[in-house]
């Protein structure tokens, strides 16, 4: 503990969002400064790296208009955190948590770091009451469910945000305990996207809070409020019982936010040019999804990942799949031929479905109805390629059949439109294809 | 001794502190953060702190305590979940809340509890180095104590102790406890290495046949995301034949180890009829805990293994994955400032995974039994694409490879091990052993079985262009009895009672496809359509 806050002028070097301080007696990583503006703005900054009393500062916000000699940094002896209190929901901030609503800050309850500590994961709650999306590709066949994280991989053009529109308006869970809330977290959001999400929120009948940080604003920010939004989710969910569905969208713009801060940093890039660090970077975020034994609430997790070129092995969507429990993945194929949502079942996956399903969860039959969907489906998209080089004719009986299902099953079981379906309409739908089809 | 921090960057702190001695452990900060001396520059010494750095100041202090990062070694731990430093979960979780903040030390072992203590040697015998002294019962095994001297023992106990009571003394004064400490990256010393012969039955058919694992060998198996790793990986450890099982959560999830010690508690070992949990010791280090712990972690959980293989057991690890250990060795590589190899991972990552892997091995233990510890890791590459340096240089020690393949698993064919691509340098060791205890048919099987399939491979080409209606009677033949072999031989679903297969079973499955097709191709020969004969 310092007894008063240091106000030094000695930066001798300024790079895009970082700035180096010299001279400097006391510092501590993570600690969080505020920068002072030659005409007396003020802005926040985090302390990242000491070396002997040279410190490497980052800021929250634009440096536009900073020089050396008249401008000040504050160090404030605390890390970054986040004021917390039931009467966040129903707001909207930026990213840097200032309400852009229009109402007036709330007063806090209590003052959070917003880096969060990790879960011991002895005190996990095994993830498996079932969430219905009302969407039959992911509650048939990717099922979610509580305290899962469980990212939609689009590409540019596809309708994700319907698609995340869509289950935020349709989610019902399992059980109805402590309340339902949506944490909704805007990273680099064009306004256009955003205001179409600001219309879904505002029509929705359970409480949210939004973060919004738009494509036009400080890059820095984007590190930011994804970790305000996961705090406010565990405070919602751990302190007050609530399961919490957080929404954050794109994770693309993060990841290069991320890279932007880095190569300032003149780190080693990996790659891509992405940090060797992001795997635990956003690690950081992904983990804080979940439940704990002996607690009512939970933190489930949906965030929505842009493919760039449409390539899944690009660093972005590679590293989140390998930390998330699964991926839901839109096809530009199955959106040309006009289906919604256009999931495409087989590159999809939900690692947790198995113990969220079943007698208990959904229904005794789910798993083999979805086994068999899967099956039946595979094979009749592989025979689609034997079908593009000898034509239809050429093809045995039993594979025209292969065809057909392939078929039919995109245009009756995935593609649904906006209309909800209960999980019993997803399962029912499925049957009844199997049985016209002879494939049960 | 005692210095003040100069310099903080990402995991590592850099000190002004004289005396140091490499690979030192020290407490940094006020809270007392644990870490590593890793580097020494005339008066300055680099740490590698292996808990988060954020809040850390300058100027805080540094205390060594002249001795290197261990583990604890005795009885209870197995049940244990331990983080990378071997630091008991379960008992943070009851003293610290479901959250897990950094500088808190509690001891991996419970010094209180009291074990049955049944001594093997008197007073007045001699006794060596390693040699056994008693035992303890942990669970169903009998946990050996080992003597860390040589002399005469003058006093040694029997009846309950507990790991602060002295088990044993010797003559001129040195005392023997139910519990040590090794320092994790040293290997613990055995009288020789044996060379392998015995198979590790894993109960997946496509291992056990077709590329099968030697007790003592170190397998990898690397594949994207979403090809079934860690569902494999938790297969083996819940049915392959062996003693004990140390299981390494390296930067995963932690939702599924949630699952899987659920899934541990409730589960029985089809060998032994035991709890599983009871002979499992696990060391979990999720992506979101510590980065440099995750690096300890490997070493942590090898050391545990090794313990254990010196009672003369069969032990097993399993580590889940890899690529995070090797990610987590980049990132501490590069805040220390060094030159990058490939993909920026250090140039010392294949010398590192050598040293570890040659950890594994059947050998001959100091107290005279025989012992073995075997690897299964895996390996998750970025875009699924092997020719990355972490898969790379672990093939270059690995004595098996079972690749895991996207397409397979796309086609939700699990296990997705790839049949053509995977190779196990053990096979021709172990052959024998199969012949001799299982099936003498068992080299002939594995042999039709691979041929049935690399036809198949090659007349599906054929069938993409002239379409399967284009093929001959005896290839469509060939192409359905290989489908089988895919569909019920090669695919085993992770959560039913097929899941494990012994080896009676797996060979008796494949012979009985075998003799289908070869009767099936009688009958085509006298002339009978395919038709007629798929029917009867």
């Amino acid at each position: 503990m310092r007894l008063s806050e240091y106000i030094y002028s000695t930066i001798s070097s300024i790079r895009g969002p970082l700035l180096f301080v010299e001279k400097v007696f006391s510092a501590r990583v993570g600690e969080v400064v505020r920068i002072r503006f030659p005409e007396g703005k003020e802005m926040e900054g985090e302390v990242l790296k000491i070396d002997g009393d040279t410190v490497l500062i980052q800021a929250y916000g634009e440096t536009r208009g900073l020089d050396i000699g008249n401008s000040s940094v504050v160090f404030t002896d605390s890390v970054k955190r986040a004021p917390l209190s039931l009467d966040v929901i129903g707001r909207v901030f930026s990213g840097s948590y200032t309400p852009i609503d229009g109402a007036p800050m709330f007063v806090p309850e209590k003052w959070v770091p917003v880096t969060g500590y990790p879960i011991n994961p002895a005190s996990r709650a095994r993830p498996e009451e079932f969430i219905e999306t009302g969407f039959s590709p992911i509650d048939g066949l990717n099922t979610l469910v509580k305290g899962q994280k469980l990212p939609i991989f689009s590409s540019a053009g596809l309708p994700s945000k319907e698609l995340a529109a869509a289950i935020l308006k349709n989610s019902r869970l399992g059980s109805e305990t402590g309340g339902f809330v949506v944490v909704f977290v805007a990273v680099g959001l064009t306004y256009y996207e955003y205001s179409f999400y600001t219309r879904v929120l505002e029509e929705m009948r359970t409480g949210f809070v939004a973060f919004a940080n738009m494509a036009d604003e400080p890059v820095v920010e984007r590190l930011l409020a994804p970790r305000f939004g996961l705090t406010v989710a565990e405070y919602l969910a751990f302190e007050k019982g609530m399961d919490v569905l957080v929404v954050i969208t794109d994770m693309t713009n993060y990841c290069d936010a991320l890279r932007e801060v880095s190569t300032a940093r003149e780190e080693l890039p990996g790659r891509r040019g992405y940090p060797g660090y992001m795997y635990s970077d956003l690690a950081s975020l992904y983990e804080r999804a979940g439940r704990i034994k002996g607690m009512a609430g939970s933190v489930t997790m949906l965030p929505v990942v842009t493919m760039p070129e449409d390539d899944i092995t690009h660093p972005i969507p590679d590293l989140t799949g390998y930390i998330t429990e699964g991926q839901l993945v839109l096809s530009r194929d199955l959106h040309q031929k006009g289906i919604f949502p256009p999931m495409d079942v087989l590159p999809s996956l939900s690692r947790l479905m198995q113990s969220g399903i079943g007698k208990g969860h959904t229904r005794e039959d789910h798993r083999k109805t979805a086994n068999l969907l899967y099956k039946y489906y595979a094979k009749g998209r592989d025979l689609r390629r034997l079908e593009a080089i000898v034509g239809r004719d050429g093809m045995a009986e039993a594979d025209k059949l292969m065809l057909d299902f392939a078929d039919s099953f995109e245009n009756e079981f995935v593609n649904q439109g906006v209309v909800r379906r209960n999980i019993q309409e997803t399962l029912d739908t499925g049957l009844n294809l199997l049985r016209r089809f002879s494939l049960e | 001794m005692m210095g003040r921090i100069k310099g903080i960057s990402g995991p590592t702190v850099s000190v002004n502190m004289k005396g140091l001695k490499l690979y030192d452990r020290v407490y940094v900060g006020h809270a007392m953060l644990t870490g590593e001396v890793v580097r020494l520059d005339q008066d300055v010494a680099v740490i590698q702190v292996y808990e988060n750095t954020k809040g850390l100041g300058i100027g805080e202090p540094v205390k060594s305590v002249n001795m290197p990062l261990t583990v604890r070694l005795g009885p209870g731990l197995l049940r244990g979940m331990f983080d990378g430093l071997q630091r008991p979960l379960e008992r943070l979780r009851e003293e610290m809340g479901p959250f897990i903040s950094s500088g808190t030390e509690i001891y991996a072992l419970d010094y209180l509890k009291k074990w049955s203590f049944s001594p093997l040697k008197k007073k007045g015998e001699p006794v060596t180095r390693g040699e056994i002294v008693g035992y303890v019962e942990e669970g169903p095994f009998k946990h050996f104590i080992f003597s860390n001297f040589e002399g005469r023992i003058s006093r040694i106990m029997d009846g309950e102790l507990s790991l602060n009571d002295t088990i044993a003394e010797l003559e001129g004064g040195k005392e023997i406890f139910g519990c040590n400490e090794w320092p994790v990256r040293m290997p613990r010393p055995y009288s020789r290495r044996l060379s392998t012969w015995e198979p590790l039955l894993t109960g997946q058919r496509v291992i056990d046949l077709l590329f099968p694992l030697a007790r003592g060998g170190t397998a990898i198996f690397p594949g994207g995301f979403g090809t079934g790793k860690t569902i494999l990986e938790q297969a083996i450890a819940k049915f392959a034949n062996t003693d004990i099982v140390v299981y390494v959560g390296c930067g995963e999830r932690g939702n599924e180890m949630a699952e899987m010690i659920g899934e541990f508690e409730s589960l029985k070992d089809p060998w032994t009829g035991k709890y599983l949990m009871e002979r499992t010791v696990l060391v979990v280090n999720t992506s979101n805990m510590p980065v440099a712990a995750r690096e300890a972690s490997i070493y942590t959980a090898v050391t545990m293994a090794e313990y254990y293989r010196d009672m003369g057991y069969h032990v097993l690890l399993l580590a889940d994955s890899l690529s995070r250990w090797a990610e987590a060795l980049r990132e501490i590589s590069s805040s220390l400032e060094e030159m990058p190899g490939e993909e920026g991972y250090p140039t010392y990552l294949a010398s590192r995974l050598a040293g570890f892997f040659e950890r594994a091995g059947v050998v001959e233990t100091l107290s005279g039994k025989i012992g073995s510890l075997t690897m299964i890791l895996s390996v998750s590459p970025p875009g699924g694409d092997f020719t990355e340096p972490v898969t790379q240089a672990c093939l270059r020690t690995a004595g098996a490879f079972f690749m895991l393949d996207t397409s397979l698993a796309h086609r939700r064919h699990f296990p997705a091990i790839n049949w053509f691509q995977s190779y196990s340098l053990y096979e021709k060791v172990i052959a024998r052993h199969f012949i001799e205890h299982v099936s003498l048919q068992w080299e002939t099987l594995k042999e039709r079985c691979r041929e049935l399939l690399k036809r198949e491979e090659s007349l599906r080409e054929v069938a993409e262009i002239v379409g399967s209606e284009g093929l001959q009677d005896a290839d469509r033949l060939l192409m359905k009895v290989a489908e089988m072999i895919r569909m019920e031989f090669l695919c085993q679903n992770a959560y039913t009672e097929d899941a494990f297969s012994p080896p009676e079973k797996t060979i008796a499955k494949i012979g009985g496809m075998v003799e289908y097709y070869e009767s099936a191709m009688a009958k085509l020969k006298q002339g009978i359509s395919l038709e007629e004969v798929l029917k009867g």
